[in-house]
Parts: C-alpha cells; sequence; structure tokens
C-alpha cells in the first residue's frame, strides 16, 4: 500500500503540493487526475524519490520512503513515462531488459534477451522490433517500448505518466487495454496520471482528483460521474463553467 | 551614495554568485570521482567514452598540432631572423609545442568537440526524463553517465596531448626542411637534444588536468540543463565556455607551478 500524508511541495513561489493525503490499496489501479500542471507528475515523482518533498510522509507498507536500501525500494517499481524515455543509444531490446543487464537484477545476456523480447511480444510488438534504435520507431511503437520496459523485471508497482499523451484513439485504446490487462494479470498496484478520461474509466479502480495542490476528491471509478463535487463535474464533462478557471 | 555603491554591489554578488558556482562543480567533481573509485563500474560505458573521447578526437587534435607546429617554425624563422637567430627554430619549436601549445590547443578543441557532445547528450536526456528513467532503474546517473566520461577523459587527452605534440613537431620540423633548408638530421637532433623530462611530464599532466576540466564541464552543465530546446542550447555553451576559460587558468596555474624556478 502506497500512503501519502500530508505532502507539500514548492518550487520558488509556485506552491505545488499544499498537504497531499492518498492512499493507494495494494493491487488496485489508481488514476490520478487533475488540469496541466497541478502537480500530478510532482506527486509520482515524489514517491520515487525523484523529487524531494518539503514535508509530509510517503510510505510504502508502512515504510518511509526516503530511508532504507533505496535499490531494493525501486527495484519493486516499473515506469512509463510520458515520452517513453528511452534511451536513445541503446537497441529497443536493450532498453527493455535494461534492469535484467545490471545491477542486482542482472541476468546472462542471452536470458535478458529472450525476456525483452517475450516482454516486447506482451505489448504486441514483434522480434523484429528487438534490434531497432527508438528513433526508428513510431511514437505508439515507442510508448509500448516504455511499457515493455516497465513490466520487464515484473515490478510489484508501476507507474504510468501520462500514458495516452500524444497518441491517436486507437493507439491510446491499444495502450489502456495494455495496461489494464498487465495490472490485472501481474497484480500489481498501479498508479496513473492522466487528464485523459476514456484512460481513467478503462484503466482505474478508484480516482483521485488533485486541484490547487490538494486531492480535491477520490473515490471509486463507478461513483466518479455521480460523485456530486463541482471541481470533478467540471473536469469530467470538460465544462469552460465551473470553479476551475479555464484559463490559468 | 547609493548610485555609487549599486554598481559594487553588483560586482559583489556576481563574484559570490561565481565563486558559488565554482563550489558546486568542485563538489561535482569529487561526487565524479568518487564514483570512479567505486563499484559497480560499466565496461560498456567506459569503453564507449574512451572510443569517443579519445580515438575519435584524433583527426582534429592531430590537423590542429600539424598546423600549428608549422605556423610556428615560419613565425619564429621570421622573428629570429630579426637578430640572426634563425637557427633557434627547431628548439623554439620543440618547448612551445610541449610545454605550451600543444596541451593548451588540445584541450581548447577537446573543449570543443566533446565538452560541447556530452552537455547537449546529457542536457537532451535529462529535458527527455531519461536520467530519471535511469534512477527508477536503478542506475545512478553519476556513475552511468559521468564517470565513465569523466574517466575517459583523464586517460586519453594526457594521450591526446602527446600525440599532438609530436604532430607539431613534425610539422614545424616538415615546414623547416623543405621551405627554410633545415637539414633534417641536426633538426631533429636539436629537437631531441633541448627537450627535458620535465617538458613532457609537464605537457601531459597538463592534458589530464584539461581533460578532467573539458569531460566534468560537459557533464556538469548537461545534468544541470534547463527545460526544453533552449535549456539544452544554453548548457552546451556555458559548458564551452566554462571549460575553455578553466582551461586557459589552470594552464597559467600549471604553468606557474612546472617552470616557475
Amino acid at each position: 500500500m502506497i500512503e501519502l500524508r500530508d505532502v507539500h511541495k514548492t518550487f520558488g513561489a509556485n506552491r505545488v503540493l499544499r498537504g497531499v493525503d492518498l492512499t493507494i490499496p495494494k493491487g488496485t489501479s489508481m488514476v490520478i487526475i487533475g488540469g496541466s500542471g497541478t502537480g500530478k507528475s510532482v506527486a509520482l515523482k515524489c514517491v520515487l524519490g525523484l523529487i524531494s518533498p518539503d514535508s509530509g510522509l510517503i510510505t510504502l507498507d508502512g515504510q518511509d520512503v526516503t530511508k532504507g536500501d533505496r535499490d531494493a525500494f525501486l527495484a519493486r517499481f516499473g515506469m512509463l513515462f510520458q515520452g517513453g524515455a528511452l534511451f536513445d543509444s541503446l537497441p529497443v531490446w536493450q532498453n527493455v531488459a535494461f534492469r535484467l543487464l545490471r545491477g542486482s537484477l542482472k541476468r546472462p545476456l542471452a536470458e535478458a534477451r529472450e525476456i525483452a523480447i517475450e516482454k516486447l511480444r506482451r505489448v504486441g510488438l514483434t522480434p523484429e522490433q528487438a534490434d531497432k534504435f527508438p528513433a526508428e520507431l513510431s511514437g505508439g511503437m515507442q510508448k509500448r517500448v516504455g511499457l515493455a520496459r516497465a513490466i520487464a523485471a515484473d515490478p510489484e508497482i508501476i507507474f504510468f505518466d501520462e500514458p495516452t499523451t500524444g497518441l491517436d484513439p486507437i493507439m491510446s485504446g491499444v495502450i489502456n487495454e495494455l495496461i489494464r490487462e498487465i495490472v490485472v494479470e501481474m497484480g500489481a498496484t498501479a498508479m496513473t496520471i492522466t487528464h485523459d478520461m476514456t484512460s481513467v474509466r478503462a484503466i482505474a479502480d478508484n480516482v483521485a482528483m488533485l486541484h490547487d495542490g490538494v486531492i480535491q476528491w477520490t473515490g471509486p471509478v463507478a461513483e466518479m460521474d455521480a460523485s456530486g463535487d463541482p471541481y470533478l463535474e467540471q473536469f469530467v464533462t470538460g465544462s469552460a463553467e465551473g470553479p476551475i478557471e479555464a484559463v490559468r | 551614495m547609493t548610485l555609487l555603491l549599486s554598481p559594487l554591489a553588483a560586482l559583489g554578488r556576481s563574484v559570490l554568485a561565481g565563486l558559488a558556482m565554482l563550489g558546486r562543480i568542485v563538489i561535482f567533481a569529487l561526487r565524479a570521482f568518487s564514483h570512479i573509485l567505486r563499484p559497480p563500474y560499466y565496461p560498456r560505458e567506459i569503453g564507449h567514452a574512451l572510443l569517443q573521447i579519445g580515438w575519435l578526437s584524433l583527426p582534429v587534435v592531430g590537423l590542429t598540432a600539424v598546423f600549428t607546429g608549422g605556423a610556428l617554425a615560419l613565425q619564429i624563422y621570421a622573428g629570429g631572423a630579426r637578430f640572426n637567430a634563425e637557427a633557434v627554430v627547431p628548439q623554439i619549436v620543440a618547448i612551445g609545442m610541449v610545454r605550451e601549445l600543444g596541451p593548451v590547443l588540445v584541450g581548447l578543441m577537446i573543449a570543443a568537440r566533446v565538452t560541447s557532445s556530452i552537455a547537449a547528450e546529457i542536457a537532451t536526456m535529462k529535458v527527455t526524463e531519461q536520467i530519471d528513467a535511469l534512477v527508477t532503474l536503478s542506475t545512478h546517473p553519476m556513475k552511468y553517465l559521468v564517470a565513465p566520461r569523466v574517466l575517459a577523459a583523464l586517460l586519453t587527452v594526457p594521450l591526446l596531448v602527446g600525440i599532438g605534440d609530436v604532430i607539431g613537431i613534425l610539422g614545424g620540423y616538415t615546414v623547416a626542411v623543405q621551405n627554410l633548408d633545415f637539414n633534417a638530421a641536426t633538426y631533429l637532433q636539436n629537437t631531441v637534444n633541448f627537450l627535458e623530462l620535465r617538458d613532457i611530464a609537464s605537457s601531459l599532466a597538463k592534458g589530464a588536468v584539461f581533460g578532467v576540466i573539458a569531460a566534468v564541464m560537459g557533464c556538469y552543465y548537461g545534468m544541470h540543463s534547463g527545460r526544453g530546446a533552449m535549456g539544452v542550447g544554453r548548457a552546451t555553451k556555458s559548458s564551452v565556455q566554462a571549460a575553455a576559460i578553466l582551461i586557459l587558468a589552470a594552464n597559467f596555474v600549471l604553468t606557474g607551478v612546472f617552470f616557475s624556478v
């Protein structure tokens, strides 16, 4: 279980997180929604330790994430970045098997390649794509390679940062289905950031809306449409009228 | 009074900011060395950096050195002729290349070629979240990106300086023998006899220091790049500027250390 308690983060004069409280139960898929620049990615990066919160507590299974063995902590995570964040200098299979080629999870080269090709197949890519470089792939394919890399070491927890941004609706649907299948199949805890409502309905067990640096509403995805929360309603309907200022 | 003091205050703020920046760079360099000394090591990354910084810099170093050596021979001959000292061409070319021009020009060429490339590559990795991805894959960016490059520069730039020194002397030799009617054997004999071990040691030591400066500056500015294309451009420009200035400043200090007595 991941818990954030009263997490604050400020960049200069910009108070991005102003006391975030959120619980993600083990084995569930939490989707965080909110407008651009509301601190969704910052919250996610705080959990991973990529950004240090100014105050507050973040725990994983009751353990403070800032304490203990960092490598062991990160080995439990997989992460799909918004732009894929694939390493340009490495072929696709080495991107996927990156964690399996070094460090505590190191495997023999042939075995790592075999696992990479299996994971690529899992996300709908053929073994022929394995030896290409990321720049030779389309945006959708790069996203899928990023997804294969995120699941390569069978992590307990997977984070998805804007998994469908920049993709056409069909490819978005494919990625959403893949994420849902992988999360269910692996029994992983998932935390997804998006402002794509189709993704929310496809991926989420629970939804949290981040606005003005705090969690404005959280609950099961089935209750989202009848929440009665004016912020969430405006966001879900995409209306320009409501408590959220259209021009921020 | 305020009008008089404000330029001084601005100057003071700039000096303090400059010193703070220097402090951050020194701490960054020390962290890089601590990662060079501690496992895990990434042999493939080290090999790649050795190839990029050392082997692929050879053409530009060789061309810079040969033309500089040739021009130096012509200048010394023309200048020496004013007081009947044309015969000192081999000695001055040798000392000029080995003590000063070899290391400084190679250092500056490395700053132009390697520092810019390191800064642009790492800055692009930063803005495309590849560095964050490294962290989430349990790989320390200092160990994976910075340490191999600094180690490769430390090992290869002294070699490049040594090669540049030899090529520069050969450039001077070719011009002297072909255009200025020097005797080939005498020219080489004078060169070898005149150079001391201290000259060569200082040249290689300067190369090592300049190599570290070039790599550290590229890595530092890359890792601290701002967002977007402008951030990458600014990091690249700043890294080359800083590397060039620090190389020239370090050259002055090292020359004083080696030859002030």
